[in-house]
């Protein structure tokens, strides 16, 4: 197979990655005319690896279209779901390939700067960054006249802190214009009324780290790899109970089967699979039946999950299905940015019946009511934080209802997690 | 105790300054050298980045009380953020914060008696597919266990 992501060059010098094609992408942008550029990504079929898989050609019409000017190119690189470092390994191991891709997108869009909006604990991936921008300018990819086409483009970091809701893409805009990081409302979109008030594409690392290869070899090219409906690689970082967590780069539309038993080489220790998240997080569960689902956008949305991040995170039998679902809420409670109540004061309310579930303490209607409150956060928030939390905690309830009546009749079945406050153990003798 | 920047920081903060349009912009990359500058965000420290971008102080706070990793306490020398989240949980990571408690008498939130260590939980730092994972300071410590923990903590005085 044709890999383009990841594996490309290496090392991370410049000099390697233009001895394997590195900026010719570039090159060629600059010698179409913007409209041409985004004609191409439209027709490659190019869909947002951020999570909600947006088309990334129309969402370029889009701000192309706006008569506004300046443009600003932003990359998410907040990479806060849970169970997601696919971004992380492009910036471990080709930062130059996103650089290039943003300046294709300040091609195509006539925008002059970027700003990498990057999450606050990849302080290593600063570093190389900020070395890669530095060697970029030095060798005329960035900075004035580009490739000597007198056009000017630059790309700046900038180091988040911490809240996961600034990935989301307005809270991302505001965060990076120095305010408190929360959603706004849409309309108006970020590719009319962005940054300052300029219209801004918002496009995630991996999206753009495509973009090199979609102008060098072609559209025509591009839609040959992976599904048909959504073509390309995919990244698919995969973590928890396998014998080989990695980040793996494979044709979208590769089954959970044949990531988990044979890039990620199985369940580890010889154990058997007890359930997978496709797609980081706030993804829904989905038990091993469903496994033979292949990973595109189209096709896990059928199995009522979502391809999300594409992180897939793989669970073994000895693992506690509730502690999980916990876990998972304690972090949207903590992550919630508290700006609507249906996610601020539901997530806090998920959170808490979870914990006296798996304390012993639960109450006969509580999934009834673990139901009720998912219900009413879904289509009822500002941003999808909360659409996630409760979309996570319906899908636990739908693969494994069994378990959630056991543990609030008899207790947690599974071993103390030691240390764990909230646990309690239920065997007394 | 200072109570304004340096030469060092102000010439990093000149620099910030030419990479946004507007100076309110600056303020997160402006409290991270405020941060490294002051130890934590105390009122000075704010006042200072305030003085700074030319912006009402009550505008910093705003931004810099929204996010984890700006600090409003004094920290221990050292900052462990320990990810339990799930992926680094199923592998163990709870146990390690247990350790740590036991060991260096830290609960999450807080500092150690002798100063030397603070304590916050994380929530997935990009590490997952080598949990369980730690920041400590600016290092990233990977495929923890309860020796290794030690073993690595024994290099933070
Ligand atoms: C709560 C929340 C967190 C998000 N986190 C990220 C993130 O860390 N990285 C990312 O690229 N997109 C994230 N997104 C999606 C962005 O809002 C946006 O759709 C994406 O950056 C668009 O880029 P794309 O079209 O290239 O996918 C998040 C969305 C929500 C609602
Ligand atoms: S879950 Fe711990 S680093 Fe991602």
């Amino acid at each position: 197979m044709t890999r383009y992501l990841l594996d490309v060059v290496e090392n991370r010098s410049i000099g390697e990655y233009e001895r394997a094609g590195g900026y010719q992408g570039l090159g060629k942008a600059l010698s179409m005319e913007p409209g041409q550029v985004i004609e191409e990504v439209k027709k490659s079929g190019l869909r947002g690896r951020g999570g909600a898989g947006f088309p990334t050609g129309m969402k370029w019409m889009f701000a192309a279209g706006d008569p506004k000017s300046p443009k600003y190119i932003a990359c998410n690189a907040d990479e806060g779901e849970p169970g997601t470092f696919k971004d992380k390994a492009i910036l471990d191991e080709n930062p130059h390939l996103l650089i290039e891709g943003m300046a294709i997108a300040g091609h195509a869009l006539k925008a002059e700067l970027g700003y990498i909006y990057l999450r606050g604990e990849y302080l290593k991936e600063k570093d190389i960054l900020e070395t890669a921008i530095s060697q970029a300018r030095a060798s005329g990819y960035l900075g004035e006249n580009i490739m000597g086409s007198g056009k000017r483009f630059d790309v700046h970091v900038h180091l988040g802190a911490g809240a996961y809701i600034c990935g989301e893409e307005t809270a991302l805009i505001d965060s990076l214009e120095g305010k408190r990081g929360q959603p706004r409302l849409k309309p108006p979109f970020p590719v009319n009324s962005g940054l300052w008030g300029s219209p801004t594409i918002v496009n995630n690392v991996e999206t753009l780290a495509n973009l090199p290869f979609i102008v060098r070899e072609g559209a025509g090219r591009y839609v040959r790899i992976g599904d048909p409906g959504c073509p390309g690689n995919k990244l698919f970082p995969v973590s928890g109970h396998v014998e080989r967590p990695g980040v793996y780069e494979l044709p979208m539309g590769t089954t959970l089967r044949e990531i988990i038993y044979e890039h990620a080489g199985g369940i580890k220790n010889g154990k058997t699979l007890k359930a997978v998240i496709p797609g980081g997080i706030s993804a829904p569960v989905l038990p091993p039946g469903l496994i033979d689902c292949p990973m595109d956008f189209v096709s896990v949305q059928k199995q009522g999950s979502m391809l999300g991040s594409g992180g897939v995170m793989v669970f073994d039998e000895d693992t506690c299905i509730v502690r999980v679902a916990h876990r998972a809420l304690e972090f949207f409670e903590r992550e919630s940015c508290g700006k609507c109540t249906p996610c601020r004061e539901g997530t806090g309310w998920l959170r808490g019946i979870l914990e006296r579930i798996e304390t012993r303490q639960g109450r006969e209607g509580d999934i009834r009511l673990l139901e009720d409150v998912s219900k009413n956060i879904t289509g009822n928030t500002f941003c999808p934080l909360g659409d996630g939390a409760a979309a996570a905690v319906l899908g636990f309830l739908m693969h494994f209802r069994e378990e959630f009546a056991e543990h609030i009749k008899n207790g947690c079945p599974f071993g103390p997690d030691d240390l764990n406050p909230y646990h309690y153990n239920p065997v007394q003798p | 105790m200072k109570n304004s920047f340096g030469p060092g920081a102000l010439a990093l903060l000149n620099e910030i300054k030419t990479k946004y349009p507007t100076g309110r912009a600056a303020i997160m990359p402006a409290l991270y050298v405020a941060q490294e500058e002051f130890g934590w965000l105390m009122p000075e420290a704010l006042e200072a980045v305030a003085d700074c971008l030319e912006l009402p102080e009550m505008t910093v706070r705003s931004t810099a009380t929204f996010y984890s990793m700006y600090r409003h306490r004094k920290a221990g020398r050292n900052v462990i953020r320990i990810c339990t989240n799930v992926s680094c949980m199923v592998l163990g990571a709870r146990t390690l914060k247990g350790v740590l408690e036991g060991l260096y008498g830290v609960a999450p939130g807080g500092v150690s008696p002798d100063g030397r260590f603070s304590l916050e939980i994380a929530d997935c730092i990009g590490a997952c597919g080598s949990g369980p994972a730690m920041l400590v300071n600016d290092d990233l410590h990977t495929g923890l266990d309860a020796k290794k923990i030690i073993e690595v903590l024994e290099n933070y005085k």
